[in-house]
């Protein structure tokens, strides 16, 4: 039975954190994570940690210190958002590369400029080439129970990659909802102790991590990547199952809400699920074959899986928080629809770009997105695919 | 397991990461090749004064436990010629490399 | 002990093995080597290092020339990557979860590019942090892995490929940054300037108080390169005497606050001395161009009568 509490998305995080009780954490404010360091140093302070906690002077000495602890044979997190995780953008791919499994916390929200400190997913987006793990969480106790799987999967022998636990700045990071958390000695026994093969600390084995990676080595070294993050899939999936043992709450891919028999469907990530799961009820009652899939694993992307959920569709809509600015659609637009085309799953596909910067997303605006839906579904026709929805054009 | 990996290697046998398990394995990488002139010992004239050891870049004067060097180890000697240049008393001559 | 040059050798291994691949007569290995051998033989190192020459020339996949353990990751950021790991190191230590008996001490090494310019913040904060470390800047006086680009701790007038010495701009036009003084300022247990000078005494006795003071401490050794610098390979050593007998790089140690010049030349050689051997200087001396060396003059002039006089006032405030 787990304990019932009333936390924002941030505190949800921090508690995590609290009982993961990692060996170094490293971190550096930003709006809106800075109340992960914030409520993390207090436990520091009180002692109710192990952690070693840096105060580092930027984001980039923030993954550096992390790449620094985790080589060193130390479990170390860190949390950002935007700008920060742009500052960290070179050291992201190095903690990768080193096949290092680190754990972050991703407070999404816009990567300037012009400055806003509010949600879209354009800091995640910007960095889903470099080689992360990452989960997206659609309040408090996605984002909570995601970082207590998160180092079961990140430190498995077959995968050893660095994970981040997306949430939605503001919208879940600073809302107060219901959570259900796991004990203490629960979530201990769950999550381990690391136990590298390799590292730095060790003196009976001195180890040189970093080379200068010449033409000969560095594509096997970035294929070996490339091999673990298809591994990862199947460790994600039996850290699910171990998770749900524990606690009952399943956790898939990706979340399929009415989809059985669904003729038109959203696509979407973190919070605006929500939203989108009340269209989906209220269009279901008026008999409209209304479904959404929101995704929860976006690297490594099940492409596979989501084109058999998504391939018996009469209409699909991408929600893309972030807009790529190719003339070409959002990034999770890209993948779905490459996933599907690969897979010889043709459905009227569109995208749409939304809430960028923080825009509401209303109930009214993700009606618009079925009704366009029904309007192709009728017409066998779609005059753009590249849509956005609450923007003033 | 460093010494085993070469360009043939494929990727399954590749250390992750482009870590290195062995400390020091770099002795197996000679320079000694890359020397145009080499240096000569004489240890007629050498004093043991021990002011060419540590001057040298690549660690080939050999000091035994008497605290005297030895002759160089022309595995890695690259010719630089710090050693001849420091020396006080023209114990190391350096000389083409062709001769 | 009394320093032995013999017995350090002879009885401390290297910890920088041959096989690296730096260039033939580059003043650096001999410095990492023995600031290494500093190190007590029994206890274990994690050294840092920053992009640059050293390191791709001491681990290029496969090899290693480091016989402790090592890192690198990036360009900018040896210092904060160094930080992660001694903060590791405390943790872990405290609960337990490494051997008692055994120490380990964290060494950085940069570049003056990786650590006057690029590197500069991670080097503050990582030092304004407390961590135990030594950060060890080994100042060539330019970008030498990229082809002799100017840094900040480029000398004025020096011909570089991005300060090149033209007919209306000979040279670079500023004056070398003083990293010494600003790692001072950081109010540090042990900051020191050395170089690689006689029998290596100077070097290696401000690294051992450098790694066995509690805390952060700071190196700055000059570290010529026969290429960049324009002088035959062999010249390391005499390169170095006019370095410091010149004043042009001071030999000095300013241990928690109070300075020490550890070697002040009885009689201080003209800076034409240190100029004239070395190609980046060449232009300086044609003739019209005297008020260079003049102005070079100088500024090491004042710079080396600030340092007597700030062991002069540090003592006195001491006293």
């Amino acid at each position: 039975m787990g304990i019932r509490e009333r936390l924002s998305g941030n505190e949800a995080a921090a508690i995590a954190m609290k009982q993961i009780n990692p060996d170094v954490v490293a971190a550096f404010p930003i709006t809106p994570s800075t109340e992960i360091p914030q409520y993390f140093s207090t436990f520091v302070s009180n002692g109710s940690v192990d952690t070693e906690f840096v105060a580092v002077e930027s984001e980039h000495s923030a993954m550096s210190a992390c790449v620094g602890a985790e080589a060193a044979g130390a479990r170390a997190m860190t949390a950002t958002s935007a700008n920060g995780l742009s500052y960290m953008w070179e050291m992201i791919y190095i903690a990768s590369s080193l096949r290092l499994p680190i754990v972050m916390s991703l407070v999404n929200r816009a990567v300037s400029g012009p400055l806003n400190i509010h949600n879209d997913h354009s800091d995640a987006m910007g960095v889903r080439d470099a080689g992360w793990i990452m989960l997206f969480s659609e309040n408090n106790q996605e984002a909570y129970d995601n970082l207590i799987m998160a180092h079961r999967i990140a430190e498995h022998k077959d995968v050893l990659l660095p994970l981040m636990v997306c949430q939605d700045g503001f919208i879940t990071s600073h809302s107060i909802e219901n959570i259900e958390l796991i004990e203490d000695n629960k979530v201990k026994e769950f999550v381990g102790t690391y136990k590298p093969e390799h590292y730095l600390l060790n003196d009976k084995e001195p180890i040189a991590i970093g080379p200068l990676d010449v033409q000969s080595y560095l594509f096997e070294h970035k294929y070996q990547q490339a091999e673990s993050m298809r591994a990862a899939k199947q460790v994600i999936a039996d850290v699910a199952a171990d998770f749900e043992k524990m606690t009952g709450r399943k956790y898939s891919f990706f979340e399929e809400y009415q989809m059985e028999d669904a003729e038109i469907a959203v696509v979407c990530m973190n919070s605006t699920a929500g939203t989108t799961k009340t269209v989906v009820d209220e269009l279901r009652q008026k008999g409209i074959k209304a479904g959404m899939v929101k995704i929860r694993v976006f690297r490594p992307f099940p492409a596979e899986e989501l084109a058999k959920s998504l391939g018996n569709l009469r209409a699909l809509a991408v929600m893309d928080k972030a807009d790529s600015l190719n003339a070409a659609g959002g990034a999770l637009f890209e993948d779905v629809v490459s996933g599907m085309y690969t897979a010889k799953k043709q459905v009227p596909t569109v995208n749409y770009v939304y809430g960028i910067g923080g825009r509401d997303t209303t109930v009214k605006d993700i009606y618009e997105v079925y009704d366009y839906l029904q309007t192709v579904v009728k017409t066998g026709e779609i005059d753009n695919p590249y849509r956005y929805v609450g923007l003033r054009k | 397991m460093a010494t085993h990996i070469d360009k043939n290697t494929p990727a399954s046998k590749m250390t992750i990461g482009g870590n290195i398990y062995e400390a020091g394995n770099a002795k197996e990488f000679k320079t000694g090749d890359w020397r145009s002139i080499r240096p000569v010992y004489i240890p007629e004239k050498c004093k043991q004064c021990g002011l060419c050891f540590p001057v040298c870049p690549e660690d080939a004067i050999p000091v035994n436990k008497q605290q005297n060097r030895e002759d160089f180890n022309f595995d890695y000697c690259k010719g630089c010629g710090i050693c001849a240049k420091v020396c006080p008393f023209k114990a190391i001559e350096m000389v083409d490399e062709g001769n | 002990m009394a320093y032995n040059l013999k017995e350090v050798v002879t009885n401390k291994p290297s910890r920088f093995t041959s096989g690296h691949r730096m260039c033939a007569g580059c003043g650096a290995p001999p410095v990492a080597r023995m600031i290494l051998r500093a190190l007590k033989p029994e206890d274990h190192a994690v050294i840092s290092n920053a992009t640059g020459c050293m390191e791709v020339s001491s681990f290029m996949y496969p090899y290693t020339a480091w016989t402790d353990s090592f890192i690198h990751t990036a360009f900018e950021n040896a210092a904060s990557t160094c930080s992660g790991v001694e903060a590791a190191y405390k943790s872990m230590k405290r609960q337990g979860k490494l051997p008692e008996d055994k120490h380990t001490k964290f060494i950085t090494f940069g570049g003056d590019g990786g650590t006057y310019d690029i590197g500069i913040q991670a080097l503050s904060g990582a030092m304004e942090r407390g961590h135990d470390m030594v950060y060890v800047c080994y100042d060539n006086g330019a970008y030498m892995n990229t082809g002799i680009q100017r840094s900040s701790a480029t000398p004025k007038f020096a011909d570089t490929t991005t300060s090149p010495a033209g007919t209306v701009i000979p040279g670079k036009m500023q004056s070398r940054k003083d990293l010494t003084e600003i790692m001072v300022s950081h109010h540090l247990p042990y900051v020191a300037q050395t170089i690689s000078y006689m029998n290596f005494k100077d070097l290696y006795e401000k690294a051992e108080k450098a790694i066995y003071t509690e805390g952060p401490c700071f190196l700055n050794v000059l570290s010529p390169c026969p290429r960049g610098w324009g002088y035959p390979t062999d010249s390391l050593m005499d390169i170095n005497k006019l370095a410091v007998e010149t004043c042009y790089w001071p030999l000095y140690e300013v241990v928690d606050g109070k300075y020490k010049i550890t070697y002040k030349p009885a009689k201080k050689l003209p800076i034409e001395e240190f100029l004239k051997p070395q190609k980046r200087f060449k232009h300086m001396f044609k003739p019209g161009n005297e008020w260079m060396i003049a102005e070079f003059q100088k500024e090491v002039d004042t710079r080396w009568n600030e340092l007597l006089a700030l062991e002069e006032m540090s003592n006195k405030i001491t006293e």
